[in-house]
């Protein structure tokens, strides 16, 4: 099996989090925790779970990690473009510099 | 155009509020996502992939420059500095925060607009043709009966759960530019041998997984019968329609199991229980919603322009533009001009809130202030004097909404796709970047000349795919992005579902396949005035296929 995290969805902006090994929830999927294995997983669903009955996530899953160059990146698209918090094809929202006043 | 009443304004306000004491319960932990989950969908509130997304009704896609403008602001405060126009003539903003969709409603309802209804197994938004009211060939304004559907459906208490969502789509000119043919219901209006104005009725049309083109059940539908008639079809539908199965509950698959003929007898025979019910609508409200759609103050203008005739001429560029952004209004002097959000490299249908301001500006200035979204992902100025048009276009081209391709090859349809959309299996908008920029050259796109390129980044279709002359689908082939091409679809009055060609291809492939499409059709026209789709269907898909994959088998790519 390969290497997991849980991730989410910030339920008061929707933003993506991943689920760090302090058991607070990082908008980085570098500081995202690792999971080895299947039990390692189901722990950290656990600790996900309960961060949803405090509502402060929701929409948790697990997605596989691998590692290149020594480095974790999540195995599919879908999440690596998760992972970036941005999409792939607009350059300005990378430049862009922030809401409006009122 | 409609301007809400005391009811109107009373009824969004409310449920601005209830919406916001929902959201303030569910941060609060008091009510569960999955409580919570119906109560924003029916408020246009998703999930997507890096964020909440809200979707804006734009009923039957008509704005008041006071509207956009408001929809700049909202994409500067409370978004990304951008929104997304989509196929069903709406906004979407993809980065809204939950606590603060409650404000961003309540700037809504201050210039009469909502979310209501743009999600969940309802009547969604009511589409229209985006040249109603000075089509050439309009027989009358079709947003007249899409505002009074949009009255009906608004929380009807009947048809608040159907089986599966429900999309209608309104014209009122024997031309279809509304995609009829591909709702769950399509109206044409057209007039009888006694010269009555009335409806053509198609329904079971759709796109998806099961793309069907639909079928005429009436074919002519007396005006004051319109909402009894709807309500028959509908009712039909909520009773017989499947709830067992996602996939199989739109109103198109009941009525290709039923058969059109007993479909229509269902329907038939519900309505003449209601035919003649509170559901009659009165000629005195037919009159009163038209007054809202009454023509501007036109000038009477002589339809030739010298100057107009003589800077086309002048400039080559902009006589591009006007040939292929400009289209005959029905009043001498005035023309409509097709504002593209098709940029090269742009995302399709994506502005900027500073664009929105300006095209806002542009209509206040040269179109009476109103402006029209299109289902081709365009904004439409539709009463800009033709002596104004040379003006006009030096302002888009500064803001970068005159490229002159409407209607041609990088006039793309496409859905947000793996960038935004959890649904996705691939990206849409890349590829879409690319073959913009591939066909660059705004000499060769006018030579290929009209050409519908539609891309979704899933079956679910949402870039219409199907009725694109050329289709293009994102799969996920073991975790990489491939593109299945299909050939032949059209939306309009010669409506159809393309074919697939083949295999599909890989990212880097998936350009220099549309390329070889593009080419087989230049070299195999009969001349240069026919269309890409009359040549596919002259020649069918065969010659595609040899050009794309060759003879052998041997040199195709391993099969799906």
């Amino acid at each position: 099996m390969s290497a997991q995290m849980v991730t989410a969805n910030r339920l008061q902006d929707g933003i993506v989090v991943y689920l760090a090994q302090d058991g607070k929830w990082a908008t980085q999927f570098e500081s995202g925790e690792l999971l080895a294995d299947k039990e390692a997983a189901e722990a950290a669903l656990a600790v996900a779970e309960e961060s949803v009955k405090a509502c402060q996530v929701l929409s948790v899953y697990l997605i596989d990690v691998e590692t290149e160059n020594g480095k974790p990146k999540p195995t599919s698209t879908r999440e690596h473009i998760r992972a970036s918090g941005q999409p792939t094809v607009r350059a300005e929202v990378g430049s862009w510099t922030g809401r409006i006043g009122d | 155009m409609y301007r809400y009443d005391e009811f109107d304004a009373t009824f969004v306000r409310e449920r601005v509020r209830q919406f916001r004491g929902q959201v303030e319960r569910r941060l609060a932990g008091e009510i569960t996502e999955d409580q919570f989950r119906p109560l924003r969908l029916q408020n246009g509130v998703y999930l997507q992939l890096h964020a909440y997304m809200l979707r804006v009704a734009i009923p039957y896609g008509t704005l008041s420059s006071r509207q956009l403008r408001k929809l700049g602001y909202i994409a500067r405060r409370y978004d990304r500095g951008f929104g997304h126009f989509t196929t069903r003539q709406n906004i979407q903003y993809n980065w809204p925060q939950l606590d603060e969709i409650p404000a961003i409603l309540d700037h809504l309802a201050e210039v009469e607009m909502h979310a209501i209804q743009t999600s969940g197994n309802c009547i969604r938004n009511v589409t229209a043709d985006h040249y109603a009211g000075v089509a050439v060939d309009e027989i009358e304004d079709p947003r007249v009966y899409a505002e009074i559907i949009r009255q009906w459906s608004t929380l009807h208490p009947e048809f608040a759960f159907l089986p599966r969502k429900f999309k209608i789509a309104v014209t009122g000119a024997p031309t279809d530019r509304a995609a009829i043919r591909v709702h769950d219901i399509g109206l044409r209006m057209l007039k009888n041998e006694s010269d009555e104005v009335g409806f053509e009725v198609w329904v079971g049309g759709g796109l998806g997984r099961t793309p069907v083109v639909g079928v005429p059940i009436r074919s002519f539908l007396p005006k004051q019968h319109l909402l009894s008639y709807l309500e028959s079809i509908l009712r039909v539908y909520n009773q017989l329609g499947r709830r067992d199965n996602l996939y199989k509950a739109r109103i198109k698959i009941l009525v290709t199991a039923t058969g059109t003929e007993e479909f229509t007898r269902l329907v038939e025979e519900e309505w003449q229980s209601i035919k003649d019910s509170a559901l009659t609508l009165p000629q005195e409200e037919i009159d009163r919603i038209q007054t809202y759609f009454a023509p501007p103050a036109y000038e009477s203008l002589p339809d030739w322009q010298p100057e107009f005739e003589a800077a086309r001429k002048a400039n080559p560029e902009f006589g591009r533009w006007v040939q292929s952004n400009v289209k005959p209004h029905k009043v001498p002097g005035y023309a409509i001009v097709d504002v593209s959000l098709k940029p090269e490299g742009g995302a399709p249908g994506d502005a900027s809130g500073d664009q929105m301001d300006i095209v806002a500006d542009l209509a206040d200035e040269y179109s009476f202030g109103e402006i029209r979204v299109t289902h081709h992902q365009n904004l439409v100025l539709a009463n800009v004097r033709k002596q104004d048009l040379f003006a006009l276009w030096q302002r888009l081209s500064a803001s970068k909404m005159a490229t002159a391709n409407v209607g041609f090859i990088t006039d793309m349809i496409a859905c947000p796709g793996l960038d935004y959309c959890n649904l996705a299996n691939a990206r849409s908008i890349p590829v879409a970047q690319r073959i913009s920029r591939h066909f660059s050259d705004p000499k060769r796109i006018a030579d290929i000349g009209e050409l519908r390129l539609n891309i979704s980044g899933c079956i679910n279709a949402c870039g219409h795919h199907h009725v694109g002359h050329i289709g293009i689908l994102g799969v996920d082939k073991q975790g990489e992005e491939f593109y299945q091409i299909t050939l032949g679809g059209s939306s309009r009055d010669d409506a159809s579902v393309g074919k697939i060609v083949g295999p599909s291809f890989s990212t880097e492939d998936v350009v220099g396949a549309i390329e070889t499409i593009v080419d087989t059709y230049l070299d195999k026209r009969a001349s240069s005035d026919e269309r890409f789709i009359d040549t596919y269907r002259r020649i069918g898909i065969d010659p595609f296929k040899e050009s794309l994959y060759g003879n052998s088998k041997a040199r195709r790519p391993a099969a799906e």
